[in-house]
């Protein structure tokens, strides 16, 4: 006998004033607060349209675009920053075309943002149609670079040494240039800004800070005292104090500490502190992901005749990096937060250009709440989206169902 | 007979060539590792020697007793620019300290409250949680703290055009004027009594928790030492002449406010953006404790009889606390930390005291490692401490 299949149809979505029913008036005491909820609700929101749309002046915000984007950076050589989007959004593309998932929230966010900055609705004689063109273009490079997929030559491993060479270019030629040579003129890093020194200084502390993390938490396993003992001393007396006085030993204190000769750059100095900060973190991240990898994987390469350093290398390493790449996410959307705090050292990061374009006009002085809730809104979308595509790249790694 | 075949194990030693045996080379990564170390460390001291040579830096710690000729605003304990360089420092620490600990409270209750509104049945007001949350975990506290301070604390109107809010509070540019409760002249043996209550309701909760978990049979230890709590201090309300506490309402002489609980305004906007911010996490933290608990046990509760409370009280909390207390002792340290930020909004804190103690003294050198000296003894001190409350709530780990 075979069940009447008629009687097995999914049960329908409850409609709307079922659900409504069921969520907001399931009882009398949430009854009472929803309405409450509602009530005032709609007396916050319509206050806070009426004052975005009718109050507010938003000119210290829509009138300076490119200095919350890059600074003081020269206006004649905004093409340099342009071709290192350019390289950032091509690479972009490139790493979803090879590990597809993983990397395509990712690629899609970069090429929307590029896209939406393109298509602003802000006066500035900078954002020329031809340069709105080529911010536009990093839309395409992601999809043209997510096209070049079906090339075979193009590995992961091609990709990876791809983001190295940019990554160094970018930051150690296309960016500051030479003394004395035309073509790249030298560009002080006192003249770099806005967006561009916060997300130079993120993505440099996390890039940086990854390798300093893999010894401190191996240090911290080591079974050698010396060794040992430096590292845990390092990772919780940086864990211990507060960014702001890391970054300010480093800003001020560091050169004492150096050879006497050597004179360091102040973003440079920043950084350092950034990537020391942001390494001590993610070494203890690493730390659990090294004891998540099980013991059979270490007992079997010894058992094929691997050495320690084989079997840290290519068993264990790649393992607990694959366990802890949403913890590293998680890491870089708070040092891309904590970046605010390089402002103290004099560094114009967003922040800090919100502060200065204040500064610059008396008739700003009074502006203040527009531009720091531009700068909340700057930051909030930035760091969600990266939330969402870590949640993404979470779900896609599949870590702990394995 | 061959006698002159090596013993086995001796075969095996000699067969390891000596760049293979273990023990050489842990013994060789021992030696080359400490050379490298400590290599490091003298070449960063011998730097810093030369340089602290070069530049005349005084690394003593005797300019603590000098005056410190600065003045510090609303110094808490008596502080005047007369007092030494050590007693500001001490000044800043209490500021910090104070910050930190209304902060921790008030982002405890905050947290947990939006903890809770986020697993709540009502659609509403569990979306209006996750605003709350999604909001304050993707702003940098800097912003959230200038726009605290700048638009809003530091443009309150004068004085005399102070904005009244029930209670009454009077915002204005000189601070926050709560009306609060003062001990009169009698409070002080008033005080005696509620402290002799607290004591006493503290020990009868033990005792009588002590013997209920022994023989089983129900002591009401809650309601007797809730009674006890209540009654010795009302108790000594009517012994003590007099009224005891009396309600101290800010009134305006002069050009200021007199009386009440004042907060300056950077206190009151580094405060608030600390704990708005804090709880943005600490909410993140209850929630995941709640849902970590089986679903099970609160039907299994349920079934046996436990009203809606106690389910809460005895059978969802102690589980969920296992989960929250870690996460939760590093948000307490974060919150610590990030008052530091206080320099930037002029409140002078523990931080901000140290960087003019380095402008005005000049020594770098010792004033620095004083603060992370400081900062690090404030959070191991308070990991330390919630480490043994988090360890016996542990304890009874199955």
């Amino acid at each position: 006998m075979t069940a009447p299949v008629e009687n097995l149809t999914a049960p329908t979505s409850p409609g709307p004033i079922v659900w409504i029913r069921r969520n907001l008036f399931n009882n009398w005491y949430n009854s009472i607060l929803s309405l409450l909820t509602l009530f005032i609700g709609y007396f916050v929101v319509t206050a806070i349209f009426n004052w975005v749309f009718n109050i507010a002046d938003w000119r210290p915000v829509v009138n300076f675009p490119i200095l919350y984007l890059v600074g003081q950076f020269p206006r004649d050589q905004l093409w340099r920053v342009f071709l290192s989007t350019a390289m950032v959004s091509l690479l972009m593309g490139m790493s979803w075309g090879i590990w597809g998932k993983l990397v395509r929230p990712f690629a899609l966010s970069v090429g929307a943002f590029f896209g939406i900055l393109a298509l602003l609705p802000v006066q500035s004689e900078i954002l020329s149609p031809a340069n709105r063109a080529l911010l536009f273009l990093n839309l395409f490079l992601v999809l043209g670079g997510f096209a070049l997929r079906r090339f075979e030559v193009l590995r992961g491993r091609y990709i990876a040494i791809g983001w190295i060479v940019a990554g160094l270019l970018i930051v150690l030629v296309i960016l500051p240039g030479f003394r004395g040579s035309a073509f790249l003129p030298e560009i002080s890093t006192t003249l770099w800004g806005g967006l561009l020194v916060t997300l130079l200084l993120a993505g440099g502390g996390i890039t940086l800070s990854i390798p300093i993390a893999i010894f401190l938490a191996l240090g911290r396993r080591s079974s050698l005292p010396v060794v040992k003992g430096f590292c845990v001393v390092f990772i919780e007396t940086v864990r211990g104090v507060p960014l702001i006085t890391i970054l300010f030993m480093f800003s001020v204190i560091i050169q004492l500490f150096l050879p006497v000769e050597s004179r360091l750059d102040r973003l440079f100095r920043a950084l350092i502190g950034m990537t020391l900060f942001s390494a001590a973190y993610t070494a203890e991240n690493l730390r659990g992901g090294l004891q998540a990898v099980a013991l059979g994987q270490i007992e079997a390469a010894k058992a094929v005749g691997m050495n320690n350093v084989l079997i840290t290398g290519l068993i264990v390493m790649p393992q607990a990096i694959r366990a802890v790449i949403p913890a590293l996410v998680g890491q870089f959307i708070s040092l891309f937060k904590d970046t605010t705090l390089v402002l103290i050292l004099g560094i114009n990061e967003l922040l800090g250009i919100g502060k200065a374009i204040i500064n610059s006009d008396p008739e700003f002085i009074r502006l203040q709440a527009e531009v720091y809730i531009f700068m909340a809104g700057v930051y909030w979308i930035l760091s969600s989206i990266m939330s969402y595509s870590s949640r993404q790249l979470e779900a896609a790694l599949g870590v702990g169902e394995r | 007979m061959n006698l002159e075949t090596p013993s086995p194990s001796r075969r095996t030693l000699g067969e390891v060539p000596i760049w293979r045996d273990e023990r050489v080379l842990r013994a060789s990564a021992q030696i080359v590792s400490a050379l490298a170390i400590i290599g490091f460390i003298a070449w960063v001291v011998s730097n810093f020697r030369i340089a602290a040579e070069a530049r005349g830096l005084d690394l003593t710690f005797r300019f603590l007793k000098l005056p410190a000729a600065f003045p510090i605003s609303d110094p808490i304990i008596p502080y005047d620019p007369s007092r030494s360089f050590g007693y500001a420092f001490i000044v800043g620490l209490v500021k910090t300290l104070l910050v930190s600990s209304i902060g921790i409270v008030l982002a405890t209750i905050l947290g947990t409250i939006i903890g809770l509104a986020r697993l709540s049945t009502n659609w509403l007001i569990s979306r209006l949680a996750l605003i709350y949350i999604e909001i304050h975990r993707n702003i940098p506290l800097l912003v959230l703290l200038f726009i605290w301070y700048f638009p809003i604390f530091s443009t309150l109107p004068p004085v005399s055009e102070a904005i009244i809010l029930p209670g009454p509070i009077y915002l204005s540019a000189r601070g926050i004027y709560f009306t609060w409760p003062a001990f009169t002249e009698s409070g002080r043996a008033w005080s005696i009594y509620v402290l002799v209550g607290l004591l006493v309701a503290i020990i009868t909760w033990i005792v009588l928790r002590r013997r209920r978990e022994r023989t089983g049979k129900a002591t009401y230890f809650g309601g007797v030492s809730l009674l006890i709590l209540i009654f010795v201090p009302l108790l000594g309300w009517i012994l003590v002449p007099g009224n005891p506490l009396q309600i101290n309402t800010p009134y305006l002489e002069g050009f200021n406010f007199q009386g009440g609980l004042r907060f300056t305004p950077e206190f009151a906007a580094l405060l608030i953006a600390l704990v708005t911010y804090t709880a943005g996490f600490i909410a993140e933290v209850v929630r995941s404790g709640m849902q970590a608990v089986n679903r099970g046990q609160l039907d299994a509760a349920r079934a046996v009889g436990l009203s809606y409370m106690q389910v809460i009280a005895l059978v969802i909390m102690p589980q969920a606390l296992r989960v929250i207390i870690p996460p939760l002792i590093s948000q307490f340290l974060n919150l610590t930390k990030n008052s530091s930020l206080a320099l930037l909004i002029g409140y002078q804190d523990l931080f901000s005291v140290a960087r003019i103690t380095i402008n005005q003294a000049g020594r770098v050198i010792p004033v620095f490692f004083m603060t992370m000296a400081t900062y690090l003894f404030l959070s191991l001190m308070t990991s330390f401490v919630l480490n043994i409350y988090n360890r016996r709530i542990q304890f009874v780990e199955r």
